[in-house]
């Protein structure tokens, strides 16, 4: 029905606009692997020196900063998607009073931003001394992530069909084990796609890290990576090596499990 | 017999009752602690004048007044609208755009295209705005030695350092990170269009122009709803990109509300004038999204 030039549009914008979202970073993994000696351009193809990456990591400290990422993603994301499984589970499939109210709570909550509650956190942590702790990490952002994670969770205990409860049920399953041995292994896609959002959001927080915590041992990744800036501007291969470290580990993720991805945020997830 | 099979019949017909406050109080007491809590306080503090040391001064809603009549801050609100053009308009456009194009063609390789697309979503902001410093960097970045490679050397300018165009600049940043989800989001929302009304408006006559306006863009209400509500409220929150690429400069040219809450309560002291901003910040997030979601809800009946 669609005429050559049609589908050639169709294509031709597809593919302009596949090439500017890649340019940019197939730019900075170029300018990471840049000769560091050489006056070193943003994009320039120049030679092949991943030694920029050891360099960046023994200078920059990304060592560090990844671990403390990794510690906070880690307990965050368990935590969390523990949590908001059982959560999801009471609003998806038990009547209580209340819940609607409560729901709606938690909904208008997935929409405060972490920028309007840092300040009184930040001093309410200081008051009780948890400022430069993991704690002051961990707390607040498994805060934020159960009111998604819950949103997530009911969603999907809203479509399981009642009949399979209730046959649990019939045969003398309580509602833990209902949950655990019936719901959990059909709802492992639902649970797979939100731990990967939650370890993502978690592991991009910026704003809360760069308030709550001040020891270079406890600088998360891309707190870590903006301080690196501040001290290392003029050696560009170097910070975009540090950049590249930075941003792998969920590139990683995304490119294993992009369905995952998408589909989450698709639904139109936000997380504060 | 009997009372065993009361509590039988007790059970079955409805799910387990009270027991449901149980699997949801950990979570709630959590969210509310730390989200709910500081939500309040947020409000509380936002009636002081304090400095975050010594004892707060009662205002009442005296940093609320401030928002309309600070020109530092009026003028930071009126760049998180102009940046929701970049953020927002701007993406769904393009979106609609590819919608538009991929209801009349069948794509091979969508799959393909749409990692692609989406990958800007997945990188980190603090990356992102590494990234486009180096591109916007007035002596070796790309953006100038290529305006200067095609003749146009003239245009090559201080991007992020310019009043005029640093706040395009940052907003064009936004519209990279987000076109992408725009796209992916209104293209699975045309696959959902029965053919059918392809079919009737194609037997009408309609040429690719007027079956957008009649067919795909009526139908993609709801996806439309959901891009602008996320992309608004990136826009609204918008603080790692701003303060990595230009800490607000120059000037206050590129100051947006999310940077002021930062500023003011972590560098210059001011810390219930930064509350009133955050809470602010939040009702008009409600009302954007309220309003939003409304538009596509009376669409759809």
């Amino acid at each position: 029905m669609t005429s050559r030039r049609e589908q050639a549009t169709t294509y031709a914008i597809l593919g302009v606009f596949s090439l500017l979202a890649l340019l940019p970073i197939v730019g900075i993994v170029f300018t990471a692997l840049q000769d560091p000696g050489s006056g070193a351009g943003f994009g320039r193809l120049g030679g092949f020196h991943p030694g920029n990456f050891a360099d960046a990591w023994d200078q920059g400290n990304f060592g560090s900063y990844l671990k403390s990422s990794l510690i906070v993603a880690a307990v965050v994301v368990s935590v969390s998607s523990l949590l908001s499984i059982m959560a999801g589970y009471a609003f998806g499939m038990m009547r209580f009073r209340g819940s609607e109210t409560l729901f709606y709570v938690i909904l208008l909550g997935l929409m405060v931003p972490t920028e309007a509650i840092v300040v009184p956190l930040y001093y309410d942590f200081r008051d009780l001394s948890l400022t430069n702790t993991y704690w002051a990490l961990i707390l607040p952002q498994i805060g934020t992530s159960v009111a998604f994670g819950t949103f997530w969770m009911r969603t999907f205990f809203r479509a399981v069909p009642r009949s399979l409860v209730e046959a649990a049920r019939i045969d003398g399953a309580s509602s833990w084990l209902t949950l655990w041995r019936v719901l959990l292994p059909l709802a492992k896609p639902a649970v797979l796609t939100m731990c990967l959002l939650l370890f993502m959001w978690t592991w991009n927080e910026f704003l809360l890290a760069l308030v709550m915590v001040s020891d270079e041992g406890l600088r998360t990744a891309p707190l870590g990576l903006s301080f690196f800036q501040g001290r290392n501007s003029s050696d560009l291969s170097l910070l975009a090596a540090g950049a590249v470290i930075v941003a792998t580990p969920v590139v990683v993720l995304y490119v294993f499990l992009q369905r995952h991805f998408i589909r989450g945020m698709v639904s139109g997830a936000v997380k504060g | 017999m009997a009372p065993r099979l009361t509590k039988v019949v007790d059970r079955s017909p409805g799910e387990p009752r009270r027991i449901g406050y149980l699997y949801l109080a950990p979570a709630f007491l959590l969210f509310a602690v730390f989200v709910l809590g500081p939500l309040l306080h947020s409000v509380w503090l936002s009636l002081f004048e304090w400095d975050g040391v010594t004892a707060g001064r009662w205002v009442g809603l005296a940093n609320y007044g401030d928002v309309l009549s600070d020109e530092q801050l009026r003028s930071s609100f009126v760049h998180a609208l102009i940046l929701i053009v970049f953020y927002a308009l701007l993406p769904v456009l393009i979106g609609l755009l590819l919608a538009g194009a991929v209801a009349r063609v069948q794509v091979r390789g969508f799959t393909f295209f749409r990692v692609v697309l989406f990958l800007p979503q997945v990188v980190a902001m603090v990356v992102v705005a590494v990234m486009w410093r180096m591109i916007y960097d007035p002596g070796n970045g790309p953006l100038n030695e290529t305006l200067r490679a095609i003749g146009l050397g003239g245009l090559a300018k201080s991007w992020l350092g310019d009043f005029d165009v640093a706040l395009p600049a940052v907003g064009l940043v936004g519209t990279w990170v987000w076109y992408g989800l725009a796209m992916v989001l209104l293209t699975a929302g045309v696959q959902k269009i029965p053919r059918s009304l392809y079919d009737a408006a194609r037997v009408d006559g309609a040429g690719a122009i007027h079956e957008f306006f009649a067919v795909t863009l009526p139908a993609l209400r709801g996806e439309i709803a959901v891009a602008l509500t996320l992309t608004t409220i990136a826009a609204l929150r918008n603080f790692d990109l701003i303060y990595i690429t230009t800490k607000g400069g120059p000037g206050d040219s590129t100051s947006v509300p999310a940077f002021q809450v930062y500023d003011r309560a972590f560098l210059t002291g001011k810390v219930g004038s930064a509350s009133s901003i955050g809470i602010t910040l939040v009702a008009i997030i409600f009302v954007i999204t309220f309003c939003i979601n409304r538009f596509a809800d009376r669409g759809a009946r």
